[in-house]
């Protein structure tokens, strides 16, 4: 949706970037590596103490360096102090001077670059237009709501026109209208101005609106790169299945040779299976709206997974129902059924669920972490 | 100016709209604050009024006292000498415990416990204590001379001069300016630093730019409490100093105890009081925008 320049020599580079605190044993990053384009939005996601926000204050020069190197447009940053990096940083709580005003905030990066009076002034006014702040340049941030702040604090990282803009949960700190506003105005923003942005959360909608791609962080490391849909779609560990969106868990061991995953005496078809998963403990993953819900077996057609549940809830949450599901085997789940056509099922009554084998994803546990027994809902705030 | 004052002091009773919760709470309230106020009324404001009352009566009514101070050719050297001493107090302080109380704010809690310690240690010992103490180090044939003449320089007792009682002044009033300071510098937030350096400022730009605006609220309290403190100082100067070169306090005590003047004691007072209240204003004007940026940074 945006050019995304594929030109080697500019985009940050981080190569088996990892950062050990003193007198910790476990590394808050441990070898993380990653290549983010020219223009691209790209999202450092996962809980706190993931590692991501540590990640993002390498990248600013805040936090030094334990091993690996950090690439801006092809010059090694690693050793370099913050202010030589020329990256704009937006912080959770603004971090606006409170003794200067609006204009001379914003004016402030530009003194440093020892630029004009004249082109200053232009310069400040030009951009407060861009966040909506005309009027309040002569204001002191402390006389400014919380989200005319943080759009202080986003024109000031973007007025002398940084290499990339990080921002450290700019959000975190907005009631909910707020921030679906502002939201849209950071992708505004990054559609007009073209600047790589690298943007840290730990809420996954966030991650899914902004996004040209997502860094699913777990434990200091990567878990999983990749597009918006292609992280819901197709997860490749049960971490990022659990942490994006809600799912559904099987799990189970694979036979490769007869392409199913066997759980207990069910055999849900795999297609396309990873040969290094055969004989592997798998967990089949499928979204709750990728469920359909039949009050008779005969109903499922052919092709499709089946599994007999029993109802547990039936929850109406205006534009579908959120349907509780008990399996077989002790299993919980959920499934979503659009609210126009009737239930096949009532609480306390046996439902036989069905999917799809295109819309589930095998992976394992990932990182060695242990698989739920049940399929967990991450809430959406970890 | 009137109604900028008003608005900087907040209602008693919440907004405007007191009703009978807001008055039970403020008579509740007047109980809580009525022995202190009671001591103060009789204890510090009665004997002020009659000091600066029988300045203007004693021995005739009149300003007699004030042109007094103008011609007698001691008072007024004598008023510039301690308004003099006192800045160099307040300053030398400052360019002292800002490093201190910067340290301060940088350490662990435990370092920090260390460190807060050492400033109060001196508080805990009686004051006579340290002045004798002070006695010992800057007589005649003491520790500062022999040290002094150790490195060429022969001869220097610092008892009985002016700045041999600033140099023990300094130490006297350090605390004072070591704690102001810290509690202001301790509300600065850290990530305006590192926002400073992530916008191009090298680390010690960031510091004047953003650091050292933000502390001034602590160094204005600091430095006018330690410029008011020295400026009406008895006990050091009057065991330290010399009456050849004598502070206010000391003229004041010679002339109430020896004199038995207390209509120009009550003078010299009189003025000590007008140069207190100018400064405290002075500091009240200057400090208010911080004060309202204390808010801000307080919000966040």
């Amino acid at each position: 949706m945006n050019p995304t320049v594929n030109d080697s020599s500019r985009g940050i580079r981080i190569k088996g970037v990892s950062k050990v605190y003193s007198g910790t044993a476990r590394p808050a990053v441990d070898a993380v590596s990653l290549d983010i384009a020219h223009g691209e939005f790209m999202t450092f996601l996962g809980p706190s103490g993931s590692g991501k926000t540590t990640m993002l204050s390498m990248l600013a020069g805040f936090v030094s360096v334990s091993a690996g190197s950090i690439e801006i447009d092809g010059r090694d940053v690693s050793r370099l102090k913050p202010h030589k990096r020329d990256l704009g940083v937006v912080f959770q709580q603004y971090a606006l001077f409170p003794h200067l005003s609006v204009a001379r905030n914003v004016a402030f990066p530009l003194q440093q670059r020892r630029m004009r009076k004249a082109d200053i002034a232009a310069k400040v006014a030009e951009t407060l237009e861009l966040v909506h702040l005309g009027p309040y340049a002569d204001r002191l941030p402390g006389h400014l709501s919380g989200g005319q702040q943080q759009r202080v604090a986003l024109a000031r990282a973007v007025v002398y026109q940084p290499r990339a803009l990080l921002m450290d949960e700019p959000l975190g700190a907005l009631d909910k209208r707020l921030r679906d506003r502002l939201q849209r105005e950071i992708a505004r923003m990054h559609r007009e101005l073209g600047m790589t942005f690298i943007f840290v959360t730990h809420d996954q909608h966030e991650a899914l609106t902004l996004s040209d791609r997502i860094a699913v962080f777990n434990e200091g490391r990567i878990e999983q790169v990749g597009a918006p849909a292609e992280l819901y779609e197709r997860p490749e560990t049960l971490f990022v299945a659990q942490f994006l969106g809600e799912s559904n868990g099987f799990r189970g061991t694979v036979d490769k040779a007869a392409g199913v995953l066997r759980c207990g005496a069910h055999a849900l078809r795999a297609p396309r299976l990873d040969p290094r998963l055969d004989r592997a403990e798998g967990v089949a993953v499928v979204r709750p709206e990728r469920l359909s819900l039949h009050g008779d077996a005969a109903d499922v057609a052919s092709g499709r997974n089946r599994l007999g549940a029993t109802v547990t809830e039936v929850v109406y949450v205006g534009d579908r129902h959120q349907v509780g599901l008990r399996f077989a085997d002790g299993t919980t789940g959920t499934a979503t059924h659009p609210v126009g056509s009737p239930l096949p099922a009532m609480p306390g009554e046996c439902v036989t669920v069905s999917w799809d084998p295109e819309h589930q994803s095998i992976v394992t546990g990932g990182a060695g972490a242990p698989v739920p027994p049940v399929a967990a809902e991450i809430p959406a705030d970890a | 100016m009137t109604t900028t004052t008003t608005t900087t002091v907040p209602a008693a009773g919440g907004r405007g709209t007191p009703g009978r919760r807001g008055v039970r709470l403020r008579a509740r309230a007047a109980w809580l604050v009525l022995p202190a106020t009671a001591l103060l009324l009789v204890f510090f404001f009665y004997p002020i009024a009659t000091i600066v009352w029988r300045s203007f009566t004693e021995p005739r009514t009149g300003l007699g006292n004030y042109t007094a101070l103008l011609h007698d050719g001691v008072s007024v050297k004598v008023l510039v000498r301690t308004l003099v001493t006192a800045l160099i107090v307040a300053a030398s302080t400052l360019v002292i415990a800002y490093p201190y109380a910067y340290a301060m704010t940088r350490v662990g809690a435990r370092a920090r416990g260390v460190l807060t310690m050492i400033v109060l240690l001196p508080f805990w010992t009686s004051l006579m204590a340290r002045n004798f103490a002070w006695y010992m180090l800057e007589q005649r044939g003491g520790p500062i001379e022999r040290l002094l003449g150790a490195v060429g320089f022969d001869g220097v007792v610092l008892l009985g001069t002016v700045p041999g009682v600033t140099l023990a002044m300094v130490q006297v009033m350090l605390p004072f300016m070591v704690l102001p300071l810290y509690s202001g510098m301790e509300g600065i937030d850290r990530r305006l630093l590192d926002a400073a350096g992530s916008l191009g400022a090298p680390r010690w730009r960031a510091f004047a730019r953003v650091y050292l605006p933000l502390s001034v609220p602590g160094v204005l309290s600091g430095f006018s409490l330690v410029f008011i403190m020295t400026l009406g100082f008895y006990i050091t100067p009057a065991l330290l100093g010399s009456p050849q070169q004598s502070l206010v306090s000391q003229v004041i005590g010679e002339r109430v105890n020896r004199l038995l003047d207390f209509g120009g004691a009550g003078a010299l007072g009189g003025v000590l009081l007008a140069v207190t209240l100018v400064v405290l204003f002075a500091v009240s004007r200057v400090a208010r925008p911080a004060r309202a940026l204390g808010g801000a940074v307080g919000h966040e």
